[in-house]
């Protein structure tokens, strides 16, 4: 690990002062990071990956950052909170079941403890050539440097969203939930507040696969908004063991029902994409039709039209297709 | 330094207490040492490479200590006062080994830098034990053989108390799921899962 400078920011304006230095929006490059649970950040810097020369550790701002709010019509979290509290939460379980299993069948007991919502949605791929230093060709890390994952062990990687620059899978359970409930973020910056569809926080590959948000130097996501409730919602994790493990594949469902016929209904995939990914043409074909297993799977078949395989990882359409059906049967047969 | 174990050997003396003493005993002289010496914690804003003064609680006690920033609860526990009963197996977090309370919360000491941890209360397996009576969970783990090469032990052991004080611990389904961070490669498993039910029921009398 690379020494650093260590700083404490004790509110919102101080964390934003001492970010300013923060750089351009390659997020593994920038000089200046932000510390919170630090799961995925002291783990980097112990790999080398990130070398941050100054730490802003902003878990002091967890007491006004870390509220659960389910007044009114709409859920709000707040960005430091963490993850196993959400997980926990009766009202969340209850009234947001995908978002209380996403989170609950992330990570481990210990891990959900420390990592926070904001960090958690922003936690770095898990693409091994992106984590071991020693390879010098990532596009992720070394921008122009080439992929060695494309034609390396792949069995991981993404089907959907790739470029021929990056195929590293976005490793996260909650995002999934969040985009499919049409969630919002809201981020704090120097220049004040903003609020942006969680579907419109992460970036795809495409040719700068370094630039990995939206998120402009220096801001910090302080919370999220679900609007509604979805009291008939799954987070469906296929993975290589039952428990503390990434996806393989998996689904967040949501539908709104009424005597068997689908009046909406929300789908995402994890473990298969590059980014939180919508399937929003696939989840199209529930609306207004009555639920069946041949509808399921039709609806799983149009979640991976667009997929595309490399050598390792053709198994996870067909899995990714079980997963989908799967959790959209459980949801629809759920008793609520 | 105390350490529990030593006084349950008849002849007291053991490894542990012996290892336990040797590490004391290692960082006793640096730390007399730069008592004396200027305060660093000043310029150690600007400059990465000084060393900062910081107090970490640990089981209930305050511990002074002048550390590079990069220093990890872990290492801290480890390596500077003595407290060899977490262990280093990833040092990744993927293991469970270095589990510690924070606030009663169980977390992973490898990933938390001794920095971000002051203020709080840590609990190590060393502060389980009332005196020479062992925590209900470790005699629980010795009663049902819920370990072969014991690497893993601390962490489970300091885990499983957690995922009991949780609510966790209430089938076998529901502690295999929420004891998942802590790996055992002796696959001592299925003890462990009897010893955590031998325990609960004690631990949630209180």
């Amino acid at each position: 690990m690379q020494p650093f400078v260590f700083q404490s920011a004790n509110d919102p304006s101080a964390a934003m002062q001492a970010l300013a230095a923060s750089g351009g929006n390659n997020v593994t490059e920038a000089p200046v990071q932000a510390l919170a649970g630090g799961t995925t950040l002291i783990d980097l810097m112990k790999l080398d990956v990130m070398r941050p020369s100054t730490v802003i550790d902003i878990n002091p701002l967890s007491g006004a950052w870390s509220q659960i709010n389910l007044e009114g019509e709409n859920l709000r979290l707040g960005a430091m909170a963490r993850m196993a509290d959400v997980a926990a939460h009766p009202e969340i379980q209850k009234a947001y079941p995908v978002v209380a299993d996403s989170l609950k069948l992330a990570a481990s007991a210990q891990l959900r403890n420390m990592a926070t919502l904001g960090g958690n949605v922003l936690q770095r791929t898990r693409c091994t050539y992106f984590r071991d230093i020693s390879y010098g060709n990532c596009n992720k890390r070394n921008p122009g440097s080439g992929c060695a994952a494309m034609e390396g062990v792949n069995r991981m990687h993404a089907v959907l969203g790739t470029s021929d620059q990056c195929i590293a899978t976005y490793a996260g359970d909650f995002a999934q939930s969040l985009i499919a409930l049409d969630g919002t973020v809201e981020i704090i910056g120097k220049s004040g507040t903003r609020s942006i569809a969680f579907a419109q926080l992460h970036r795809q590959p495409g040719n700068s696969p370094q630039i990995e948000t939206t998120l402009a130097p220096g801001e910090l996501i302080s919370g999220f908004m679900i609007p509604g409730r979805w009291p008939r919602s799954v987070y469906l994790k296929a993975r290589d063991r039952q428990s503390y493990e990434f996806a393989l594949a998996s689904a967040a469902v949501a539908l709104d029902m009424q005597n068997g016929v689908v009046r909406d209904a929300r789908l995402a995939l994890g473990g298969v994409a590059t980014v939180p990914w919508r399937a929003r043409e696939a989840e199209g074909l529930l609306k207004e039709q009555k639920f069946d297993d041949a509808l399921a799977e039709r609806v799983a078949d149009a979640a991976f039209a667009g997929a595309t395989p490399r050598h390792h990882n053709a198994f996870k359409i067909a899995l990714g297709k079980r997963v989908v059906a799967r959790a959209l049967y459980q949801a629809a047969t759920m008793e609520v | 330094m105390s350490d529990k174990s030593s006084s349950s050997n008849a002849s007291g003396f053991n490894r542990r207490a012996f290892m336990a003493a040797a590490a004391g005993t290692a960082v006793a002289a640096p730390l007399t040492a730069r008592a004396a010496g200027p305060a660093a914690t000043p310029s150690a804003a600007q400059d990465p490479q000084l060393p900062v003064d910081l107090t970490l609680r640990v089981n209930g006690q305050n511990r002074q200590l002048n550390l590079d920033a990069r220093t990890t609860v872990l290492d801290a526990l480890r390596e500077r006062l003595g407290f060899t009963g977490s262990k280093k197996g990833c040092d990744h977090g993927q293991c469970g080994a270095c589990t510690v309370l924070i606030d009663g919360r169980r977390v992973l000491s490898c990933l938390t830098l001794a920095l971000v941890a002051q203020g709080h209360e840590i609990t190590t397996i060393e502060g389980l034990a009332d005196g020479d009576k062992l925590h209900p969970m470790q005699q629980a783990f010795i009663d049902q053989d819920a370990f072969q090469c014991g690497y893993c032990t601390p962490g489970q052991i300091v885990s499983a108390v957690a995922c009991v004080k949780e609510g966790h611990a209430n089938s076998d389904d529901d502690i295999r799921e929420y004891m998942s961070g802590n790996i055992c490669r002796c696959a001592a498993y299925p003890n462990i899962v009897a010893a955590i039910k031998q325990a609960a029921p004690e631990i949630l009398k209180g």
